[in-house]
């Protein structure tokens, strides 16, 4: 019995590819927005203009505070009420950048918080303009500090991925939900789908490890 | 927008979501327990000299981190009674959420041994403490200051990771969010609810883990 499903596993393993492909896909392509928007929040984050720190703030907490299941659903179900039909993918890839967008503002706030007070001060009195202190001065040693858990939160990012697969993404999560239900071994298919994960994962999570290695080793050679 | 909110009907669900509230509470508090349990066991074994007992805690705690959490809440949903073993759907998901935290907990755990400085043991046995007394007053409150933050922010990452256990159709928080969905087509009640209570709760818990790090800091200042 096992055998017959082993090899109907194996005929529908293209499927599984395909899952792969679009965990992949919808993880790097929220890996980029939420990047991008992260780094911006994050950049305003530690600005000096209260009622902006305070709004992303609040953000971030909200994001932070709620399950990601929770926010996909409200994306996915509530916006419709409002008139805004989404397809599942573009429905995924906003409900990841925002989840993600937030955690990366939270990991550049605090790298950017722990480059000393003198060099943005040096900064000012070489009369540097604020965007010209940040990106010459500030952002080069706050990234010391941010790239080690950035890559951390994109492992969380493709691991969160499997989430939206609730709504109907076809993703690996998916694919092994869907053949379950024709192929009653689920330690067998959720164990490949664990694989695959894995392939992408640990790459990233030793990547993050030696990153988190070197930076702290040329803090101390300073 | 708010016009368009029925509080009603929150009201009219308001016992399913404290059921829900109450579950939600009791399992994450169960599966707390048990992945400090088994995280502490994990990281003995991690820590250990031999290589076979120190690589199989390795393979868990790798295999663990690399998958999704939902992945592994399938893995246990649809595999577990196909080899013969039937345990409910609350079973399954304590069982998933403690083996899955528990890996971050033995690694949590495993960092605040090993920020100890080597040096401060080795003083300890030259002035002739014992094991539980170099424990007791050198490992302990050093490792404490370090471990509990983390901790209790993979605390908090548990009881949003809970809201997982709503998909094998565990009554809780995120499920009492679907039954409204479903039966009064109202998401944006149901779900902005979910939403408030698992606020609240991460409220909670931040403003006591911000309590102790403060109280940690003072006695590390003093």
């Amino acid at each position: 019995m096992l055998l017959l499903y082993i090899t109907r596993l194996i005929d529908v393993f293209p499927l599984f590819l395909k899952g792969l492909w679009m965990t992949i896909a919808v993880s790097f392509l929220s890996l980029i927005t939420a990047t991008i928007l992260g780094f911006l929040a994050g950049i305003c984050r530690s600005s000096r203009n209260m009622p902006l720190r305070r709004a992303i703030g609040v953000y971030v907490n909200l994001i932070r505070g709620t399950p990601f299941l929770v926010q996909v659903f409200t994306i996915f179900f509530i916006l419709p009420e409002f008139g805004i039909h989404l397809e599942p993918f573009p429905a995924a890839i906003i409900a990841m950048t925002i989840m993600g967008s937030a955690f990366i503002c939270e990991i550049v706030a605090a790298g950017i918080e722990a480059v000393p007070k003198g060099q943005r001060e040096a900064a000012i009195s070489t009369g540097l303009s604020r965007n010209q202190q940040i990106r010459y001065v500030i952002l080069p040693q706050a990234m010391r500090t941010i790239l080690p858990p950035l890559v951390g939160q994109y492992v969380l990012l493709v691991k969160d991925s499997s989430i939206v697969s609730v709504i109907g993404v076809m993703d690996l999560t998916r694919v092994g939900w869907l053949t379950v239900q024709r192929i009653p071994e689920g330690m067998l298919v959720f164990g490949l789908v664990g694989i695959m994960y894995f392939a992408v994962c640990y790459p990233l999570i030793r990547l993050a490890t030696r990153l988190e290695k070197r930076m702290s080793v040329e803090e101390y050679s300073l | 927008m708010l016009e368009y909110f029925n509080f009603r009907v929150i009201l009219q669900y308001l016992d399913q979501y404290l059921i829900g509230l109450l579950a939600t509470g009791w399992m994450s508090l169960v599966s707390i327990c048990l992945a400090l349990i088994l995280g502490t066991i994990a990281c003995v074994m991690r820590l250990s000299k031999n290589r076979l007992i120190s690589n199989t805690s390795a393979v868990y705690i790798e295999s663990i981190r690399s998958t999704p959490l939902l992945t592994q809440l399938y893995f246990f949903y649809f595999g577990l009674p196909s080899i013969g073993i039937n345990i409910n759907e609350v079973q399954t998901g304590v069982l998933a959420l403690s083996l899955n935290s528990g890996a971050y907990v033995a690694e949590i755990i495993r960092a605040g041994i090993l920020s100890i400085p080597r040096g401060h043991v080795e003083a300890g046995i030259a002035t002739g403490l014992s094991f539980i007394q170099r424990l007791r007053y050198i490992i302990l409150p050093q490792a404490i200051g370090v471990v509990l933050p983390p901790l209790l922010g993979s605390a908090i990452v548990l009881v949003k990771d809970s809201s997982l256990l709503s998909l094998i159709s565990v009554l809780e928080l995120t499920r009492a969010g679907q039954i409204l969905t479903s039966e009064r087509f109202m998401p944006a009640e149901g779900f902005f609810t979910t939403a408030a209570f698992y606020l609240v709760i991460y409220s909670g818990l931040k403003v006591f883990s911000d309590w102790t790090q403060k109280k940690l800091i003072y006695r590390e200042a003093h």
